[in-house]
């Protein structure tokens, strides 16, 4: 079965996956970063006051979660261009990863500030705290703690949706396996590759997140 | 672009071929991956460490490596390991491969979530182990599993997309090939995007409802 492996071409084509690796790492980062400002502004919007803007921003929430991730992606590849805009591929993409995490990290942040008892937002009421001093003293301190670790799972979930970059053509490391494909017909090589050095990131970011769903949600034990 | 508007009414046969299409996938990979899933969730939660170790390793595959990586290992490299697949079968297989690792997960944790006692009382009350599950486990676990269990569903749809990468004539690819031709990237894709819409939006909305009412049935002591 794996017979025929060969070790060398890997070997050969090293410096190609390592680029394909740190640019899979930085675009996941860049696009984390990006995600949690649209996510919290778009959380914000939702829970405003103003109809206008929780209509604008149930619309964009419910409409990435009900897409996939590629048809995002072909939206703005094939959409920007119409509009005249020439945006280049890692940028398009980074546009969309940014899009498509922002709506999910915004239910994220919402579930994490609704989960705040109300009880505790009347406490601080009455014991004469402004928004602000409630805001900061009593509701963020509890929300963090709720939210910390599905926003590591999203960032798992975002190195792996990177991956569909590779469609339009960016380098980062699935992109490195479809070199390998085209290059040298070595598709074994190449994917296996891949998803390996995938694995090594996920066995990274897993036991952070299991850690901090231990450390974190204390919430659970009354 | 009022052209090409109505090129695209006149198109919009295939994108309902598409969405047909899509549906056909993710309803096999739907039914074998819930089966697959809920035997592999069962056994994760079985005494020898053997078999919940082996799970554990497949399940952490699935969801450490991309699914496009996983559907490019599937159809290219299976070939050369002597296992040929056309497209639409090789569609099904990561389709079905990655979702029960998912709901594998849903399903243990649904069975976790029921307390000891409930086992042992059932076990007390002269049950076989296979009546145990089925009778008192199973039940009360299913309102932990059904609302995640539906968000998998809706992932999965999601992800049928990708399959569109090794030809299979799903949505997403339709798109992809009125695209090339009509030169219309916002309209076309945004077509697209509302069929899914279609299909995935209520599931979520289910999802939602069913976290809603089941867990008002819980007995908060």
């Amino acid at each position: 079965m794996l017979i025929n492996f060969n070790f060398r071409v890997i070997w050969e084509y090293m410096p190609l996956f390592l680029e394909g690796l740190r640019n899979t790492f930085l675009i996941s980062i860049v696009s984390l970063i990006l995600a949690l400002m649209v996510g919290i502004l778009a959380c914000a919007a939702r829970l405003s006051r103003w109809k206008l803007l929780r209509a604008v921003s149930i619309v964009y929430i419910e409409s990435i979660r009900s897409t996939p991730l590629l048809v995002q992606i072909y939206f703005f590849y094939f959409g920007l261009p119409t509009l005249g805009l020439r945006v280049p591929e890692l940028e398009t993409g980074i546009i969309a990863l940014m899009l498509n995490s922002g709506a999910y990290i915004a239910e994220i942040v919402r579930a994490g500030i609704t989960s705040v008892p109300n009880g505790q937002i009347e406490a601080g009421i009455s014991s004469g705290l402004s928004y602000t001093q409630r805001m900061r003293f009593i509701v963020l301190p509890q929300a963090l703690g709720v939210t910390v670790p599905p926003l590591l799972g999203q960032a798992i979930v975002l190195v792996k949706d990177s991956a569909l970059l590779s469609l339009i053509s960016v380098l980062e490391l699935t992109r490195c396996g479809q070199e390998l494909t085209s290059e040298r017909f070595m598709p074994a090589e190449g994917f296996l590759t891949v998803a390996v050095l995938y694995l090594c990131i996920y066995y990274c970011l897993k036991p952070l997140a299991g850690w901090s769903q231990k450390k974190l949600i204390f919430r659970e034990e009354y | 672009m009022a052209f090409y508007a109505s090129r695209i009414i006149q198109i919009l046969p295939y994108f309902l071929k598409g969405l047909l299409m899509t549906i056909e996938v993710s309803g096999i990979s739907l039914i074998l991956s819930t089966v697959l899933g809920f035997v592999l969730g069962i056994l994760r939660t079985a005494d020898s460490k053997l078999i919940t170790r082996s799970i554990g390793v497949y399940v952490d595959v699935m969801r450490g490596t991309p699914f496009v990586v996983q559907v490019f290992i599937v159809f290219f490299i299976l070939p050369s390991w002597g296992l040929q697949l056309e497209p639409l079968p090789a569609a099904i297989l990561a389709l079905t491969a990655m979702t029960a690792a998912f709901i594998c997960e849903v399903v243990s944790g649904g069975i976790k979530a029921v307390p000891k006692g409930q086992w042992e009382a059932a076990a007390a009350s002269g049950l076989t182990r296979m009546q145990q599950l089925r009778l008192v486990i199973l039940p009360q676990s299913m309102q932990t599993i059904l609302p995640p269990l539906v968000g998998q569903y809706v992932l999965m749809i999601k992800d049928s997309s990708v399959v569109s990468v090794i030809g299979v004539t799903e949505l997403t690819r339709v798109g992809w090939q009125t695209v090339v031709r009509i030169p219309e990237g916002l309209m076309v894709f945004t077509l697209v995007g509302i069929l899914y819409f279609v299909i995935c939006y209520p599931l979520i909305r289910l999802s939602n409802y069913l976290e809603h009412r089941l867990s008002l049935q819980t007995v908060k002591l």
